[in-house]
């Protein structure tokens, strides 16, 4: 019964910024193990839409089902404990902390200070870190891995906002523009990930303007054009041309 | 591209090249604290053949006279590296010395434990509401730090005059005199009260979730409201935190001089965020610590206090200290080109 139910559908799902209709009656359905490319123009509305599902904006329209429940997402946390991890376009990292730290923000382990006091696991969050961009396969050299990631250069910053979505195990990972700072090889890494991670079941929302991205990673696409839904296609039936074409209209 | 790959390696290089000056970017407080010490210690010995710093009442002084601004600064730590101000806390010490002054005064005739319990009890919990309206009007109704809690800097003020019928308010207890004036182990009991708070902060901000918290928000606040972090309820917290030192400040004061005073803490809004900044922290956020705002506030206290101990006229305290200041923020601006980290030019 439960596996007749998608992970996530999304329904008539509308938002405006004052004036500005970002999104206008946009739904879909994904399901396990599944990966939806998103694809638009700048300003289509996919990172608005990504927001919306990951708790950051409330819908002024429409509803998300998770897992069959209406989710009444009104912030972050509450998307995280439910299993959705999201990789956001601008970064959300703190500058100011190591890797361990943001690898950990919001959830730092925690032990106790002579077996009383609540204690933040530093040696844990870093010994997580490290673990976790090794099985990413991206070099962050070692002695910066305790140094505020403001040192870092995009690419590893790009790297460690993944590693913390992969790192907690999400049911729904959300990557939006994930290969954007990333080289050609750490791009590569990244659609390896994205096909390991949905091998083990985890369905995935991937955002990028990458045409050959899209083509390599995703199971469907979607067209989103001014807030609309223009189109939603099956990877094998879908071309780069008609992808194009329906991203600017016409 | 190439010139800016060329300029940050080239950053890079002299950082390697000078560990020396790495290592006062980030420990000059500690440094200069070391050189005044060594400055007056000289002078002390020069000018009148005793020493500055071997020198019980010396030390006791300057510890008495650190105690209250740092308390201010403490709490002031937290609202700055998540990024606020708070500029009530001096009032918000004066209102807290009034409050327990008034109690303890109506409950003359009770046991006079009894009515410093009150005194503290009450006095301490006043001292929480403005921090909480702070906090509120900070975190939930987006009022500027700088804006709301110089409205309640005003309001704090208004109220401890108004509290004290416009003088200071004496007290007679035996009890609040040994409070303020008692030693434990040779320590006067502020100081020790003050101690016992500093090391409470410090594990607060540098252990504990909450403190970790608290780096988040001044760092990147998005980024913590994405990661889940409650950054309002937290937001609020803070200045609640700052209030409650502040109170701790003004009961303290009251003991040390068995008597409120709604002017008690005036001259000290300054001093406590001059530590802080002294200490190492950012006012855009982000960075400070507990430790670098007790140097901060020995830093000032010292020079106060030395100042006026080799006989300068007092009023060089307060250019010494503002040149410090300077100096401080100035060493912050140019510790990417000490350690090689770069910031956005511009
Ligand atoms: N916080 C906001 N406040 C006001 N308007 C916003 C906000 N966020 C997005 N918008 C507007 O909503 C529309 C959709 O923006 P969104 O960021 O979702 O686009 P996008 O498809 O992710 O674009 P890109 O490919 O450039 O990332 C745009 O017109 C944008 O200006
Ligand atoms: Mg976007």
């Amino acid at each position: 019964m439960k596996a007749e139910v998608p992970l996530l559908r999304c329904r008539g799902i509308g938002k405006r910024f004052g004036g500005v209709r970002a999104l206008e009656d946009v739904g879909f359905d994904l399901d396990r193990g599944e990966v939806l490319a998103l694809a638009g123009d700048n300003g289509a509305g996919k990172s608005t839409l990504i927001k919306i599902i990951s708790g950051v904006y409330h819908a002024d329209e429409g509803e998300v089902l998770f897992d069959g429940a209406r989710m009444e997402f009104d912030n972050p946390r509450a998307a995280r404990d439910a299993g959705i991890e999201t990789i956001y376009q601008d970064l959300a990292l703190a500058d100011n902390l190591d890797v361990g730290a943001n690898v950990f923000l919001g959830r730092e382990p925690e032990t106790r200070f002579l077996g009383l006091l609540p204690r933040v696991d530093r040696r844990r969050m870093r010994a997580a870190a490290h673990e976790v961009l090794e099985t990413l396969e991206i070099d962050i050299p070692p002695s910066k891995l305790t140094e505020p990631v403001r040192n870092l250069s995009g690419g590893q910053r790009q790297a460690v906002a993944i590693g913390r979505a992969i790192f907690w195990k999400a049911r729904l990972l959300i990557m939006d523009e994930p290969t954007a700072a990333l080289g050609v090889p750490e791009q590569r890494k990244v659609r390896e990930l994205v096909h390991r991670l949905r091998a083990q079941g985890v369905a995935i929302i991937f955002i990028s303007h990458n045409l050959q991205d899209i083509m390599a990673v995703a199971d469907r696409i979607l067209v989103l054009r001014r807030g609309r839904k223009v189109g939603e296609l099956p990877r094998a039936e879908a071309t780069g041309d008609e992808i194009v074409r329906l991203m600017v209209g016409g | 591209m190439a010139q800016l790959r060329t300029s940050r390696a080239l950053h890079e290089q002299e950082a390697a090249r000078h560990p020396v000056l790495v290592f006062l970017a980030a420990a000059w407080p500690w440094f200069f604290l070391f050189l005044l010490l060594v400055f007056f210690e000289t002078w002390a010995r020069l000018a009148y053949g005793v020493s500055f710093v071997f020198n019980g009442f010396n030390a006791q002084s300057i510890a008495l006279f650190a105690a209250a601004p740092l308390l201010l600064g403490l709490g002031q730590t937290f609202v700055i590296i998540a990024g606020g101000i708070d500029l009530s806390v001096g009032f918000v010490m004066g209102l807290a010395a009034v409050i327990m002054a008034r109690v303890m005064q109506s409950l003359a005739g009770v046991d006079p434990g009894l009515a410093l319990a009150a005194g503290i009890l009450v006095a301490f919990l006043v001292s929480l509401i403005p921090g909480w309206i702070n906090g509120t009007l900070v975190s939930r109704l987006r009022v500027p730090a700088f804006i709301g809690t110089l409205g309640m800097y005003g309001v704090a003020r208004g109220t401890g005059f108004l509290a004290a019928g416009g003088t200071t308010v004496p007290v007679n207890n035996p009890w609040l005199f040994e409070m303020g004036n008692g030693k434990l182990l040779g320590v006067p009991i502020p100081v020790v009260i003050t101690i016992l708070v500093v090391i409470a902060m410090h594990y607060v901000l540098s252990q504990t979730r909450f403190g970790q918290h608290t780096y988040a928000i001044g760092g990147n606040r998005a980024a913590a409201l994405r990661a889940g972090i409650n950054v309002r309820r937290h937001t609020l917290l803070l200045y609640v935190i700052s209030a409650g030192c502040a109170g701790i400040a003004g009961l303290l004061y009251t003991a040390r001089f068995s008597a409120g005073a709604a002017q008690a803490g005036e001259p000290l809004l300054l001093d406590s965020i001059a530590a802080v900044v002294i200490g190492g922290a950012s006012l855009f956020g982000g960075s400070g610590t507990i430790i670098g705002t007790v140097i901060g506030a020995l830093i000032i206290a010292i020079i106060q206090y030395g100042l006026v101990f080799i006989d300068v006229e007092p009023f060089w305290q307060f250019v010494a200290v503002g040149i410090v200041i300077i100096v401080s923020v100035l060493i912050d601006q140019s510790r990417e080109r000490l350690t090689g980290e770069a910031k956005d030019e511009g």
